[in-house]
């Protein structure tokens, strides 16, 4: 077996055998059934107050909720994260700090193995569990509700896991960045845990304060509003949880058409309908590519950092 | 002389205007165990960081088994088994796990590393331990499941950084003598770096003097001591007693003798040549008791030693 295979398999069941991933994966898992939970409880109601998206019924386990606990959807977007800085926050500086990073490196592998490695493997674990918790629910509902889902209903669920995927190994890669940057692995969970909480609290709230401030407040016409709110749309995609949640809600809810300001001109004349899954794909196309481009940069910088540094036993 | 193996060359390294190495040139052949000795600080691990390509020189060039350091890593890495001064191993792996890890990065298919780690742990004494897991493992077991890790890809060089920290001294023993016995036996090249200077004056062939990224001299121990002493060849050790004046004025005058210290009863006697006999006799006559006499070696301590005081 190639080197490189050879560290991603000891990762791989690094990651499996440690109390970390157990935590992880009781947590996510009762996230699963609280949330099928509040969805099936929920979702005769749904149903009955709009019949048109009735044909859409099995994506609704994973957006609906009656409020007191949140669906499956905004859960993944919350605990992801944290999944992602769990798996990563101490990549590189727990093998520096025991002593095993020099000895891997003289080892006759490149550089790079190991920090590719470390991704890699991560990435496999978190894929592997996403889509096993997405499929869990999945056969859950089918069980419980008995409606099989359409093609095209699994299909979104499969892009919506993707999408999920790509979320989560961004903050994989932010945690794996502050690992190589940082010696200590509490300094790097602690600076990771703090730019989550940035942008899903102290984020919107900046935004608010800037769109307030900056809203036009003398001779208001329908372009400098629509400019307005352009501005603000775009400050708030800056954040990567806003990407996201943009992303899924439209692949979970077909009814969503837009995701910016739509003029009456626009909406005048369309029928209401939801859209197909492709048109739905080419809306969150920009979201996708944003994600994917954070989550590069991320791992570029660590793995700038990772080849430049110097590696001497523990320090 | 044997085909060399390493082969520094005006090795050159520097962070910002500290110079951790500083025009070191140094040549080590086939089969010898070479150590590097040196305070802490002095530069050695920064040396052995270039010979393995972990470190980039900043002018000069390292060739270990003929391949450069800096440009053929992976080549030079192949060939050469490095132990870091306090090895870490994955503490969740048993010490088997561990090896074949290493095994496996090597390229060896799993039975292949497994069959070799086993043969290795009985050679280091530790095959009663190989099922445990290696957080468990004393300093003392760790150093020798380095070793064992160190062999496992069947190096022609192996380099040892301070491996001899922290151990006990029976520890320290064991383990050098199972180095001399490897190096011997499979005639692998042994590069140490030590700031202990007798457990290094035990096993190697010879050693480098390093202190402020400068070798200062480099030889066998006699030879070292032969250059740095020059006249002072010998060094003769005496207790007698009660030790009166009289007798010390005649010693220091004594043919041959060109200093003497005098510590409580004890007398260090610096000769050009063995005045062993002539001091017995000249302290019989004067009517002092002999207690004690020995002529000894000068040792790399007072190699060491006379370095520092001389302040170069």
């Amino acid at each position: 077996m190639h080197p490189f295979w050879v560290i991603v398999q000891k990762e791989i069941a690094d990651h499996l055998r440690s109390w970390r991933f157990l935590i992880l994966v009781a947590l996510l898992f009762l996230t699963c059934i609280g949330s099928l939970y509040t969805a099936m409880s929920t979702l005769r109601e749904a149903v009955s107050k709009d019949d048109a998206q009735a044909a859409f019924l099995f994506l609704k386990l994973f957006t609906v909720s009656d409020g007191t606990l949140p669906p499956f959807i905004t859960f993944v977007g919350f605990l992801g994260p944290l999944f992602g800085i769990a798996m990563g926050f101490d990549a590189i500086n727990a093998e520096r700090n025991k002593g095993t990073l020099s000895r891997l490196l003289s080892q006759p592998i490149y550089r790079d193995y190991v920090i590719n490695a470390k991704f890699v493997a991560a990435l496999i674990v978190i894929s592997a569990l996403l889509f096993a918790l997405g499929f869990l629910v999945m056969g859950m509902g089918l069980i419980a509700i008995g409606i099989p889902p359409t093609p095209e209903e699994f299909g979104r669920l499969v892009f919506f896991l993707i999408v999920s995927v790509l979320y989560v190994s961004f903050w994989l890669n932010m945690a794996i960045l502050f690992s190589t940057r940082f010696r200590q692995a509490s300094t790097s969970a602690l600076a990771a845990i703090a730019v989550w909480l940035f942008f899903s609290v102290f984020y919107p709230l900046i935004v608010n304060l800037i769109a307030n401030a900056t809203f036009p407040k003398e001779a208001v016409t329908p372009d400098s509003v629509l400019s307005h709110q352009q501005f603000v749309q775009a400050l708030t995609r800056l954040s990567p949880s806003q990407l996201f949640s943009e992303a899924t809600t439209t692949m979970l809810t077909p009814s969503v058409r837009s995701l910016g300001p739509l003029t009456m001109e626009q909406i005048y004349g369309a029928i209401p309908s939801p859209l197909p899954l492709g048109q739905s794909l080419l809306l969150i196309w920009p979201q996708s590519v944003g994600l994917l481009a954070a989550t590069a940069v991320c791992f570029a910088l660590s793995y700038i950092l990772f080849m430049r540094q110097e590696i001497r036993s523990r320090n | 002389m044997r085909e060399p193996v390493i082969v520094l060359e005006e090795l050159t390294k520097q962070y910002g205007d500290h110079v951790a190495v500083d025009h070191l040139s140094l040549t080590i052949p086939r089969g010898e165990i070479f150590g590097l000795l040196g305070p802490n600080g002095a530069g050695k691990s920064t040396t052995i960081l270039m010979m393995l390509g972990l470190t980039e020189p900043t002018s000069g060039s390292v060739h270990v088994c003929g391949h450069n350091s800096t440009r053929e890593a992976i080549e030079v890495k192949r060939k050469v088994g490095y132990l870091p001064d306090d090895v870490g191993f994955y503490d969740d792996l048993t010490g088997l796990e561990n090896l074949l890890f290493t095994a496996r990065l090597n390229g060896l298919s799993r039975e292949e590393g497994t069959a070799r780690a086993q043969a290795l742990l009985a050679r280091v004494g530790l095959e009663e331990h190989a099922g445990k897991k290696a957080g468990t493992y004393s300093r003392g077991m760790r150093q020798r499941l380095g070793l064992a890790d160190v062999l496992i890809k069947e190096p022609e060089v192996i380099i040892l950084d301070e491996p001899t920290l922290g151990i006990d001294p029976e520890g320290v023993r064991e383990f050098l003598k199972l180095i001399r016995q490897l190096s011997k036996e499979e005639g692998l090249t042994v590069l140490l770096s030590s700031h202990h200077l007798h457990q290094v004056q035990q096993i190697c062939d010879r050693v480098g003097l390093f202190v402020a990224g400068r070798l200062l001299a480099v030889g066998d121990v006699p030879g070292l001591s032969r250059q740095l002493f020059g006249q002072e060849a010998v060094l003769i050790e005496t207790r007698v007693s009660p030790c009166s004046d009289s007798f010390l004025e005649s010693l220091a005058a004594m043919d041959g003798v060109t200093g003497v210290d005098k510590t409580a009863n004890t007398l260090k006697i610096h000769a050009r040549r063995d005045v062993s006999a002539d001091i017995a006799r000249l302290a019989v006559s004067a009517g002092e008791s002999l207690h004690y006499l020995a002529q000894q070696e000068y040792g790399l301590d007072e190699i060491y030693h006379r370095y520092f005081e001389g302040g170069m």
